[in-house]
This record gives C-alpha cells, sequence and structure tokens, in this order.
C-alpha cells in the first residue's frame, strides 16, 4: 500500500501518525507541503533515514522546485507526477493529510 | 487501469485540487482512464463557474471541466455537500452535474484504483 | 475503510464523514471505521453543542451498530495519550494498538480520511 503524506512535519503530527501505521515495505511519497520533511539535515533527517531501512521513500520533484528544496535526504527518490501514477500502478493508496 | 478520484478541498485555498488535477492529467497521460472525479466537503465549490481568478492565474474549475470533456469523466459534487454550500445546477460548469453518496459508492467499488486528495 | 481523524466541531471533516459512512454502509458495503489521532474526540461522551450553535451528532454513532457497521476500532495510543479510556466513549469499540491497524489498513481496497 502506498501511503501519500501532505503536510509539513514541521506543522502537524501527520507523518509521525502515518509512520505508526505504516507496514514493512510500503512506499511512502511526500506531496505537497509534505516534502519539507526530507530537506536534507533537518530535525526529521535521521527519521527519514530510518524509515528508508524499511519502506522506500520518495518526493514528488514538482513540490520540492516549486519550494525551493534542492538538497533532499540521501536515498529518497524523486519522481514526478507520472511516477506518482506509476506507484499507484503498483498499490492501493493510502492519503495522509 | 481505471481511476477513481475523490477530491475533498476546494479551489485555491488547498493545493489539493491542483494536485489532484497533475495527477489525473499524468494518469492518462500513461494511458490510463479517470472514471470520475467525485467532489466532497469543501470540494464542490471546485466546478463553480462563477470563480473568475485573475487572467495570470489558473482557472480551475474551467480546467476540469476541459479534461473532463476531452477525456470522457465526469466531475461528480456530492448533493449533500453542494446544498450545504450553495452549489447547485445553475452554477455548474459543463461536464460537472450533481449527485449522491451512492454514486461515490459505485465509483470506489467499480475502479482498479481509488485515490484520495484532501488536506 | 473510513478513518476519523478530527476532532468533532472544530471542522466538519468528522460530520461529513459520518454521513458518507452511513450512506455507504446504506449500500451493504462491508465497511470498518477506524478513529485516530483527534478523531477519538468524536466519540467523547456527554457532548452538549447547545451553545455552539452546531448540531451535534455524537450520538448518531450509537445508529452505526444499526446500518451493520459493526467494525469501530480506536487507535490505543490516541486514546491514552489523550487520557481517555473505552468508558470514556458513547459506544463499544474495539481498542487496537497501531501494527494491528496497519495490517488492517494493509488489507484494505479503499480508505477514506476524514
Amino acid at each position: 500500500m502506498l501511503h501519500t503524506i501532505n503536510k509539513s512535519p514541521f506543522e502537524t503530527s501527520t507523518m509521525e501518525t502515518c509512520l505508526r501505521f505504516l507496514q514493512p515495505g510500503d512506499p511512502v511519497l511526500f506531496i505537497e507541503d509534505g516534502v519539507y520533511a526530507v530537506q536534507a539535515s533537518n530535525r526529521f533527517s535521521p527519521m527519514i533515514e530510518a524509515l528508508q531501512k524499511i519502506n522506500p521513500v520518495f518526493a514528488l520533484q514538482p513540490d520540492l522546485s516549486a519550494r525551493g528544496i534542492d538538497s533532499v535526504a540521501d536515498g529518497v527518490g524523486t519522481i514526478d507526477y507520472e511516477g506518482f501514477v506509476g506507484l499507484v500502478e503498483e498499490h492501493q493508496v493510502n492519503t495522509w493529510f | 487501469m481505471n481511476i477513481g478520484i475523490l477530491l475533498k478541498e476546494g479551489p485555491y485555498n488547498h493545493q489539493a485540487s491542483d494536485t489532484a488535477f497533475k495527477f489525473a492529467e499524468a494518469a492518462i497521460k500513461k494511458g490510463h482512464r479517470v472514471d470520475a472525479v467525485f467532489l466532497y466537503n469543501d470540494g464542490v465549490t471546485n466546478v463553480t463557474k462563477l470563480m473568475d481568478p485573475p487572467q495570470d492565474d489558473r482557472n480551475i474549475a474551467a480546467r476540469w471541466s476541459e479534461l473532463g470533456r476531452q477525456h470522457g469523466f465526469e466531475i461528480l459534487a456530492c448533493i449533500a455537500a453542494s446544498k450545504r454550500r450553495g452549489i447547485n445546477d445553475d452554477v455548474l460548469v459543463e461536464g460537472s452535474s450533481i449527485t449522491g453518496l451512492g454514486t461515490l459508492t459505485d465509483i470506489a467499488i467499480r475502479n482498479d484504483r481509488f485515490v484520495t486528495f484532501g488536506d | 475503510m473510513h478513518v476519523l481523524r478530527h476532532a468533532p466541531h472544530g471542522t466538519i471533516y468528522t460530520y461529513e464523514g459520518l454521513e458518507m459512512i452511513l450512506i455507504m454502509a446504506a449500500y451493504e458495503q462491508d465497511l470498518s471505521v477506524v478513529f485516530i489521532g483527534d478523531g477519538v474526540y468524536a466519540l467523547k461522551k456527554g457532548q452538549d453543542t447547545s451553545a455552539i450553535g452546531i448540531k451535534g451528532f455524537s450520538r448518531t454513532f450509537m445508529a452505526l451498530d444499526g446500518y451493520d457497521v459493526e467494525k469501530l476500532y480506536v487507535d490505543q495510543l490516541s486514546l491514552e495519550e489523550r487520557g481517555l479510556g473505552e468508558d470514556d466513549l458513547i459506544v463499544g469499540v474495539e481498542v487496537m494498538n497501531s501494527e494491528n491497524i496497519g495490517k488492517l489498513m494493509k488489507e484494505q481496497d479503499v480508505i477514506i480520511h476524514h
């Protein structure tokens, strides 16, 4: 199951809530303000690093670009909307907001 | 693949409608079929033709209407949510209509994927 | 599966979520409802909305039983961290840990958050 998160972790607990219910191997896609979670060297970087050991992590490049984020945590995959669709081809979707 | 979309936020105030639109465009480009876009909560205000943004901005209602027309899907606003928010047949853009939650149930069941966009 | 994550009156999400659940249940869908985060406040006993001018609906959760929505799950941690227990809730629920709710989510074809 694909989990999408659209909230900045600095603003709400959406990401932390989602991560509690995540099953091993489920991909996580950060979109909209959610992409602030994967900016390199922020307070949540250790959490993202730990997450990646069990779950593939992606961020939507158009949302990163829109927010001026040009450096993301190591190992985070960046995808465009077609990549988003690609993940949906493979998984049912659980949209966290 | 057949895809149903649920959009739970109105235009401009949240990015949800923009993301849903970009997602729908990309899905169509990849050869998938968007079955319907169902609007709930403030999402019903995405299809009022009364919206009139500045010319250099996107017109969210017109954009949904056009994508639906080009690719043969309807934009469906929940009747209960619409009535609360003053949306009726008189203000709908072409290609949208008002329907009940039973239709959403069908959309959720009959599609390979059901994707929610909200905030 | 429907996931209620908002407190009941500050926004309309829970109320309209409940409306959706009732209709979908009437179509005899096999539904489960999960309360996570502030969503657990929707089930809090003793809500009186008369002075805020908003129609109360906490009792409607008691009607879900009659619509064959019998699976109400409450996230254990969400309940605990709010200092609440099962006795504080208006309906009987199954309190579940996040691991088991997560497994349940993974089995779903459709998940709608409210």
